[in-house]
């Protein structure tokens, strides 16, 4: 499984990446979590509010930091 | 009733002696914070349960049929409700450019943004009263509007944008759908994180402003930059750009120097440019913006935020 983190690297992406780790890691999920940095592959998913979550290619939520119950349940759904 | 609480603890339990430039001070400062942060509460909660149905992703489509005026007027409008941080200021240009949205009009909307917020509102509101909050909101909103057209009209405006911003392609996000379940709980996330970040400076800010209320003379700031003072205005907009965006540290402050004489032309452009420029918001813009265009962009900020402080310290 693959997460994706979408945004420039500001607070919030950083601590989404570390919810995602964590939520990966409690639900026993081998995902890697890699974040995105560049806008030109940021902007292929659409987004203009950072930070974004994608997993498998699905955009889960932007512009928000979701909590890691709610990044379990999508991971659930995506495995 | 805050009053009679601020009042029983200088009085009664810390046995301040009621005149005392002490007593003012500590007076000041419990009965203004413990006002803010129920104010902040509650005004970050119900702005974000708006803003949760006007993500930028939704503006741009809104922006895109618009042309220059309306579009400038709406952007504008829209750039307070939007939430936004300066972060996602890049994506937001590109994407609002990909979708139509006129250059120009574009640029109304990051300057009103961050310069018309829910912080600000706040504290001007709950310190300076309903008045001066309006008059911020109106004149902010002219500020951003007439920028925006201005700088929509330079000639080849749209050669002084990094070339790199017209050739990406946006994908289409999905919208998602929120319950009055999710809106209400994503804004009291967003009300918490709100008031961890700002919680520290507002104290700060009120404690500063506390000091200045209870021992500085009554006349200070009358005379030595009070309204006969050229260069009082440029001054104020100068030491302000520094301040990042911090109007909720720097609000009180200048509320208790408009105590001491501050005129409210001066005021006024002093947090415009707290809020609307700052070094880190140009450096994030320079990701975008050709130099040239920054300086532009910057210049005639300065410039109307500049003539709006000249303005208000004539009238009022």
């Amino acid at each position: 499984m693959e997460i994706k983190i979408l945004g420039p690297g500001c607070r919030n992406c950083e601590k989404l990446a570390e919810e995602a780790k964590r939520a990966a890691k409690e639900t026993g999920c081998a995902a890697e979590v890699v974040k995105v940095t560049d806008m030109k592959q940021m902007m292929t998913y659409g987004i203009l509010s950072t930070p974004g979550l994608v997993i498998n290619g699905k955009v889960k939520s932007y512009g928000r930091l979701p909590s890691v119950s709610e990044i379990k349940k999508w991971i659930e759904e995506e495995k | 009733m805050i009053k009679a609480f601020a009042d029983w603890l200088t009085y009664d339990i810390f046995q301040l002696i009621d005149g005392t430039h002490l007593a003012d001070a500590v007076n000041f400062f419990i009965y203004d914070t413990i006002k803010i942060l129920l104010m902040l509460t509650a005004i970050i909660f119900i702005v974000s349960v708006i803003r949760s149905f006007f993500p930028p992703e939704k503006v741009k489509k809104i922006l895109a049929t618009k042309a220059e005026f309306v579009g400038n007027i709406l952007a504008s409008l829209l750039g307070i409700v939007t939430p936004f941080c300066s972060c996602s200021a890049v994506p937001v240009f590109i994407g609002f450019l990909e979708a139509g949205v006129p250059l120009g009009v574009t640029l109304s909307f990051l300057i009103a943004s961050p310069m018309i917020n829910e912080v600000a509102l706040v504290l001007l509101w709950g310190l300076f009263g309903a008045k001066i909050a309006l008059i911020y909101i109106g004149t902010g909103l002219t500020v951003a509007i007439i920028s925006g057209i201005i700088l929509g009209r330079i000639p080849a405006v749209e050669k002084m944008v990094e070339d790199y911003v017209w050739e990406l392609r946006m994908g289409e996000a999905e919208i998602p759908k929120l319950s009055w379940r999710d809106r209400f709980q994503l804004a009291s996330f967003h009300t918490q994180d709100i008031l961890k970040r700002v919680t520290l400076y507002v104290l700060l800010g009120i404690g500063v402003g506390a000091v200045i209320h209870g021992y500085v003379p009554i006349d200070f700031v009358a005379t030595y930059a009070g309204r006969d003072n050229p260069f009082a205005v440029p001054l104020a907009v100068l030491i302000a750009i520094p301040l990042y965006s911090n109007a909720a540290g720097t609000i009180p402050i200048v509320q208790a120097l408009m105590g001491k004489g501050m005129p409210l032309g001066t005021v006024l452009a002093f947090m415009m440019a707290v809020t609307a420029i700052s070094f880190p918001e140009m450096v994030i813009l320079r990701k975008v913006l050709k130099v040239k265009l920054l300086v532009i962009f910057a210049a005639i900020l300065t410039v109307a935020i500049i003539m709006v402080g000249y303005l208000f310290n004539a009238i009022m």
